[in-house]
């Protein structure tokens, strides 16, 4: 398989490199200049990292998850969700790494090309990190306001669980 | 409160009370000096990343392509990101975290992303409140539009599906469909005034 990814960026930089050099552009110390503004946004950012990172890892080891199953697990059964995927959709949002571990143990326990194993992967594949996100963007500019984001980014989550079920099921 | 505020404080707070309740309470020392350790890692994986992209797009905006670039997007960007469609700066870096986030080039797509609100906080008139095209660029992200989902095809080969890339239409017509309702919440929310 050709690896688009692999390409994308050696593009990209060839295309600006060369467009900078014909417009007369003094490549090297702009380069300089920006990677300077990079650094130190770096370090703004890095308070927030450190916040969420203790809070995300903190809440997803110490078991809570199973407590807010418990809570959710008859509303799951009502509508015929499958509970071996109640955790990833807990997981998911708060934690890129602790989600990819969920899915593996999916996988091993239930064959890759399962129901429950496929829709687990696509429901990977379909939804980012929601807090984390939020905290470190808005972070590196100070905003604190977040408005609707959060919520929109939820119930994008809520969308990509639902379609993953349903589209595993006719895809396959 | 702030939301982002409340919900660190319930994250830390359920997470102290169920480490205790699960007598597991030993992790929260271990999240403080181990994982603490690994979100630096992260960090320091960003630094050079993130000087990059920053650097190669003081580039693109010194030789104009960022405005050449931002003009041809034009239609897309009055729909979505309605407040900085005359900020060729701004737009140009949310095209290219936007493509990042396509390929799965996920720091690179952090630095963008991150180079993109910068340039949207430059133009918002309170600084402490989001703008809606700030909100429009991370439900976007949040709501995931890889088109190549590798490390899940890779952990699927690996459990031993007999063809771990058939999830990949299904993946993508899911983050479809996941990231229209982003961006119709975000639209429905706007109007709201919210």
């Amino acid at each position: 398989m050709v690896n688009v990814s692999d390409y994308i960026i050696p593009i990209i930089i060839a295309v600006i490199m060369t467009y900078g050099i014909i417009k007369g552009v003094d490549v090297y110390s702009e380069f300089i200049n920006g990677a300077k503004d990079g650094i130190k946004t770096i370090f703004k950012i890095l308070p927030y990292i450190i916040a969420i990172f203790f809070a995300i890892n903190l809440f997803t080891k110490s078991g809570a998850e199973n407590f807010v199953i418990k809570i959710i697990s008859p509303i799951a059964n009502l509508i015929k969700f499958p509970p071996q995927l109640l955790s990833l959709v807990i997981i998911r949002p708060l934690s890129g790494g602790g989600a990819y571990g969920v899915v593996k143990n999916l996988l091993d326990s239930y064959g890759a090309d399962s129901y429950i194993g496929r829709c687990a992967a696509v429901m990977m594949g379909s939804a980012e990190t929601i807090f984390y996100t939020a905290a470190v963007y808005f972070g590196a500019i100070g905003v604190k306001d977040s408005r609707y984001t959060i919520k929109a980014g939820l119930i994008s989550h809520v969308a990509a669980i639902a379609a993953a079920l349903v589209i595993c099921k006719i895809y396959f | 409160m702030n939301k982002l505020k409340k919900i660190w404080f319930g994250l830390i707070i359920l997470g102290i009370f169920f480490s205790v309740v699960n007598n597991k309470v030993e992790i929260v020392n271990e999240v403080l000096f181990t994982d603490l350790q690994e979100s630096i890692e992260l960090v320091i994986n960003l630094i050079s990343v993130m000087a990059f992209w920053m650097g190669l797009m003081r580039i693109a905006e010194k030789s104009g392509l960022v405005k050449n670039l931002s003009k041809l997007i034009n239609p897309i960007s009055k729909i979505l990101f309605k407040e900085i469609s005359k900020a060729p700066k701004a737009l140009n870096a949310v095209v290219l975290c936007l493509a990042a986030n396509m390929f799965g080039l996920g720091n690179s797509a952090t630095a963008l992303g991150i180079k993109a609100v910068q340039e949207m906080q430059k133009l918002n008139s309170n600084k402490k409140r989001a703008t809606n095209s700030m909100c429009m660029l991370l439900i976007i992200n949040m709501s995931s539009i890889q088109l190549l989902p590798l490390g899940i095809i890779k952990i699927r080969a690996d459990a031993g599906a007999i063809n771990p890339t058939d999830i990949m239409v299904p993946t993508i017509i899911t983050t479809t469909i996941s990231t229209i309702t982003g961006i119709l919440c975000a639209k429905y929310f706007e109007r709201r005034g919210e």
